[in-house]
């Protein structure tokens, strides 16, 4: 028994896994099938690669919907001690089982379609959701080898799969029949449409740096200096960009101080109100879904994804790495959430229209004057000269913005 | 190369039918009474007044044909993204003179007031005590 752990923590994946010069998933599988499956080897050669294919993506849909189940427990857990309670301790020890059996109750609860609805729409609308926001894994890459297909236009593809899930809330909402949902539903699309922009502009940003839309080549790109060479510090604008990102990226997945979608207080549930049982439970799994997906591009696009900190060395590199990333970046959100205020519908949209769009077009003409002055960013040198020039700029944020806040509140909120 | 895209296929098909086997297996779990009132459109345990496909803001169109343009014009500035350091200045002078085009037209929007939420409430409540 002990050898065996050994083995596993010395190198989690196993011998077969490491050497295989495959470059994803499906070809893994398909090398599996090949030599230690004899009687599925006989088969013509496209029935194979169909069956390697599918394994694969029966993998992912197992470990999909079983995200939202750490997640939401992680979520009520960080909001329980963020404000000084114990959460849910019940079910199972320290409650770890909570959300299992939340799910085992949606699954036995009745669900209904809105008799006045419409009803096509009203089924179909789940369906796009959870099926648009599962492709989005598709093209993540998790490991060396360890991705489902290095698509030629991956991160475009990601952003093309990822705006239909808009689509699929119009429908949800139109279909309910209720006020509720309509308005949710409109809200939800204008900000996900809104915050689609700088988002859209910040990868654009890594694309320029990459010269590739491919997510194994963005990531090849961050190695070689450890946590230098990955694109956030590269160049003072790519900083920035990975900032835009990830406050459009909370937008995107409808998260406080983004929630407005489904602002409890204003809109009961947003575009789902009517939904329930395991109709909503799809919707609920789609949105941590979403949430643990757009944490990891972030992480692949900025933070190196599988990539280690230290050059030569594999410390948080690899798959263990990127979850450990992505799961950081996760947290970073659900912190957001439970320390910000909502914001309301006309801040969300100056914070898009007016700020955040702009700072990306400027990203965007910063990045390309970079790239012409230093020709190659992964020099080490200008790797440094970026690196002070950021630091110069967080001090310098630092002394006008902690000037500005200290010296009296806000006039809007005394007038308020 | 074309089987990277088979994949996708197969994750959408995928996906569609776990949300169906979902729905199924909770279909036959699940107990199934008729009450009138479940039926009922949601409205804070009110009788649902009027109906409910209200007129909405028409900021969200607004906001939406924004978005088109802007969203197309990324689409285009992608495959620029990709050659620019291949081409190098030329396109670089080029990208400007289109975003500088685009950044004119946030510009004009922004001016409008197309971009304040909170205006047409304003002016609205204006008119309102004019009249």
């Amino acid at each position: 028994m002990l050898p065996v752990f050994q083995q596993f923590v010395q190198n989690p994946f196993p011998e077969f896994f490491a050497q295989a010069g495959s470059e994803n998933l499906s070809q893994l599988v398909l090398e599996f099938l090949r030599s230690h499956v004899p009687f599925l080897a006989t088969l013509p050669d496209p029935v194979l690669q169909l069956i390697a294919m599918l394994a694969v993506c029966v993998i992912f849909v197992a470990v999909v919907p079983l995200l939202p189940l750490f997640l939401v427990l992680a979520e009520r857990k960080v909001s329980a001690h963020i404000q000084d309670r114990v959460g849910p301790m019940r079910v199972g020890p320290h409650g770890v089982l909570q959300t299992l059996a939340d799910g085992v109750k949606l699954i036995f609860k009745e669900d209904h379609i809105p008799r006045q609805g419409d009803k096509i729409l009203f089924i179909v609308a789940p369906y796009i959701i959870f099926a648009c926001s599962f492709a989005v894994f598709a093209a993540i890459p998790f490991g060396k080898s360890i991705l489902v297909s290095n698509l030629n236009i991956g991160i475009f593809y990601i952003m093309a799969i990822s705006s239909v899930v808009v689509i699929g809330v119009i429908m949800a909402g139109w279909a309910s029949n209720s006020k509720w949902s309509l308005l949710g539903a409109l809200r939800s699309a204008a900000q996900i449409v809104s915050y689609e922009i700088p988002i859209g502009l910040s990868i654009l940003a890594v694309v320029m740096l990459v010269e590739s839309l491919k997510m194994q080549d963005i990531v090849m790109n961050q190695g070689g200096l450890g946590i230098l060479s990955w694109i956030v510090f590269r160049t003072p604008f790519t900083f920035i960009a990975f900032f835009v990102f990830f406050i459009s990226a909370i937008a995107e997945v409808n998260r406080t101080p983004f929630d407005l979608p489904e602002a409890e207080s204003e809109l009961v549930a947003g575009f789902h109100t009517e939904y329930s049982g395991m109709r909503f439970a799809l919707f609920f799994i789609a949105e941590y879904a979403n949430m643990f997906a757009v944490s990891a591009i972030a992480a692949t696009l900025f933070l190196g994804g599988w990539k280690g900190i230290i050059p030569g060395y594999e410390f948080l590199g690899g798959t263990p790495g990127f979850v450990i990333k992505t799961m950081l970046l996760v947290f970073v959100m659900m912190w957001i959430r439970w320390t910000l205020p909502r914001l309301r519908v006309d801040q969300l949209m100056n914070l898009c229209w007016k700020y955040l769009i702009p700072i990306s077009f400027f990203n965007i003409l910063g990045i390309g004057i970079w790239v012409l002055i230093f020709q190659n960013d992964r020099n080490p040198a200008h790797i440094g000269i970026s690196l002070l020039i950021i630091i110069l700029g967080i001090i310098g944020a630092y002394l006008v913005l902690g000037k500005r806040s200290s010296q009296s509140p806000a006039p809007r909120a005394s007038s308020a | 190369m074309d089987l990277d895209f088979a994949n996708v296929l197969i994750f959408l098909v995928v996906g569609c039918v776990f949300v169906l086997l979902n729905l199924t297996v909770s279909r036959l779990l699940q107990t199934r009474l008729f009450t009138e009132e479940k039926y009922i459109p949601y409205e804070c345990g009110e009788d649902p007044v009027g109906d409910t496909r209200i007129k909405f803001n028409a900021r969200f169109y607004i906001i939406a044909l924004i978005f088109l343009i802007f969203d197309v014009e990324i689409v285009f500035l992608f495959p620029w993204g990709v050659v620019f350091r291949e081409i190098g200045v030329l396109a670089f002078v080029e990208m400007v003179i289109f975003i500088a085009i685009l950044l004119v037209g946030l510009a004009y929007v922004w001016v409008k007031g197309d971009l304040e939420w909170i205006r047409s409430i304003q002016s609205g409540s204006k008119e309102s005590e004019v009249q």
